[in-house]
């Protein structure tokens, strides 16, 4: 009895959580003339890939992918290089100022997005950058790198200091120690850094909408977001839109959960 | 004691990240705080003056459009009405999918979606939802609740409620997550030793269940608080900047639109210390709280 009410309670849950995503996946599939319907079949009538085909013949979706991954894959190289060395500096060294570095990585947690935004906009306009990648790609990795370089430090702590010190006696220098035995055991790591490195730049709208005015330089969320606020809202496009752009990022994320939860749980206990 | 070498390496594995950190968050934090103490707008984004702590007072004392100590109660009932349900809705499922069960790991997969999709995805899907007249929560509502149809995007507190329930959905998954990691550190003697001691479900559930995960769960909920209360994606895009009239505003969104819809920089960067020092003096709060509990244990 207690079984039956888990399951339904679970699944209860399980719909609400799946019950937009459908939606978005419905809405793509509708035939222009059903965009407003107020029918909820679980497959449209009439369901049609012609959404999609109108992205890519119609719209610059294709672009604003270009755009998005190259902005992204170098927010995720950023992210990985540096929060790989500084997350081994923080765990195996202690040196002035280690502390101190650490408390501040925290404390960038708590700046409201404006904090950072504001001022960078307006050095921005003053450089005559707005309408660069350069200021979004600095922005992107700035709000993700404090929590990469602790979730790194978290990790490398984990790794016993007995493997470098081998690798020292061996002939190794502090260098090879770090890149060619601790490294590659912190794999795991590197790839929760490169995952949220690569979704901060990925599913970001609001810095992009002020930096990137050009529509040329538009990455995937503006482009989506045009969809939804010319006049007449085209929701088949946006649910198209919407659904290539996020099961990349779903089913990445999906994959890592088991990595995430001793991520999340190792960097709150051990601090 | 280092040798010069180590200490070289040191510089050299750290450093470009607080190069970086330096460039991209200290820097704007300290322009930021000159900035609220200043004049600058767009029509003065050269000529500025310092005018010392003008802009706060006028936060505080003047009446603004829409009201300052309204946003800032409603950021409160967001971040409280959020992060209790985030907690509530997060443990609960947690505990369901913490015990044998068929199909637990699919359950899991699919319950970490709403965190696992973009934010402003999440958001304009649900603004989309929530249209009156063939939005699905509407159509629901009427056809087989039998109940009259919500105008939620039209009137304020609709508008939050709106943005409350999307908040909602997207959150609950991460505290599922990290009570899930708890509640499997938790060694199964302790329950065993309970059932000898003939304790029912419900002195389990809050005299080990409950206090074990504590350690666990406060950072969680601190980072929670900080995550919502600074939480911009949501208002903004469900009620499309602040609409109806700027009534749905939370502080975050509030500045936002201060500073690039209004152009008063100067009122924004005050009103970003402000938030920010909010948060500070709440995360040290917990984080004392937080240290008194771990030694408790």
């Amino acid at each position: 009895m207690g079984r039956v009410l888990t399951h339904i309670a679970l699944m209860f849950f399980v719909l609400i959580a799946l019950f937009p995503v459908w939606q978005v996946v419905n809405i793509s599939l509708r035939p222009g003339d059903q965009l407003l319907s107020t029918k909820l079949e679980f497959i449209p009538d009439g369901a049609t890939v012609q959404n999609y085909v109108r992205l890519f013949t119609e719209k610059d979706f294709l672009r604003w992918m270009a755009n998005s991954a190259l902005v992204s894959f170098v927010v995720t190289i950023t992210g990985v290089v540096f929060a790989s060395m500084a997350g081994y500096g923080f765990s195996r060294f202690r040196f002035a100022g280690r502390t101190i570095g650490l408390l501040s990585l925290l404390t960038t947690q708590m700046f409201p997005a404006t904090m950072l935004l504001l001022p960078m906009y307006i050095m921005l306009i003053k450089l005559g950058l707005i309408n660069s990648y350069l200021g979004v790609v600095i922005v992107y990795s700035a709000t993700a790198l404090p929590f990469c370089i602790w979730t790194m430090k978290g990790y490398y702590d984990t790794i016993p200091v007995s493997l470098e010190e081998a690798a020292r006696i061996d002939g190794c220098t502090p260098f090879s120690a770090f890149y060619r035995v601790i490294l590659p055991l912190a794999a795991p790591a590197l790839v929760i850094t490169a995952l949220f490195s690569f979704m901060a730049a990925w599913s970001e709208y609001l810095v992009a909408s002020q930096i990137l005015q050009d529509t040329n330089l538009w990455t995937l969320p503006l482009g989506l977001k045009s969809f939804e606020s010319s006049m007449s809202t085209e929701w088949g496009l946006y649910g198209a839109g919407s659904l290539i752009v996020m099961i990349p990022v779903v089913v990445l994320f999906l994959a890592l959960t088991r990595w995430l939860v001793s991520g999340l749980t190792l960097g709150s206990v051990k601090g | 004691m280092y040798t010069r070498r180590d200490r070289l390496f040191v510089a050299f594995l750290v450093i470009p990240s607080f190069v970086l950190l330096g460039a991209v968050v200290i820097y704007p934090f300290i322009y930021n705080l000159i900035l609220s103490f200043g004049n600058m707008n767009l029509t003065r984004i050269r000529d500025w003056q310092l005018v010392g702590v003008r802009q706060y007072v006028k936060i505080l004392t003047e009446p603004t459009q829409p009201d300052f100590y309204e946003i800032f109660l409603k950021t409160v009932i967001w971040t409280v009405v959020n992060v209790v349900f985030h907690v509530v809705l997060g443990v609960f499922l947690a505990l369901l999918l913490n015990q044998k069960l068929r199909g637990k790991a699919v359950y899991r997969t699919l319950l970490i979606i709403p965190w696992a999709i973009p934010q402003y995805i999440v958001a304009l899907t649900w603004r989309g939802m929530f249209n009156y007249e063939y939005g699905a929560i509407n159509v629901i509502l009427t056809k087989y609740l039998n109940l009259p149809a919500v105008e939620w995007l039209k009137s304020p507190t609709e508008a939050f409620l709106a943005c409350i329930l999307t908040n909602i959905w997207l959150g609950f998954p991460f505290m599922m997550v990290v009570a899930l990691g708890a509640l499997q550190s938790i060694p199964s003697e302790l329950y065993e030793a309970a059932d000898i001691d003939g304790a029912t479900w419900y002195h389990k559930l809050t005299r080990v269940t409950l206090p074990l995960i504590r350690p666990v769960m406060i950072p969680a909920v601190t980072l929670g608080i900080i995550w919502t209360f600074n939480s911009l994606n949501i208002v903004w895009l469900v009620t499309n900047t602040g609409e109806p009239s700027d009534k749905t505003h939370i502080l975050v969104s509030f500045v936002y639109k201060a500073a690039f819809n209004f152009y008063n920089f100067s009122q924004a960067a005050a009103l970003s210390i402000f938030i920010f020092v909010i948060l500070l003096a709440l995360s040290l709060f917990f984080m004392r709280r937080s240290r008194a509990t771990e030694a408790a244990y």
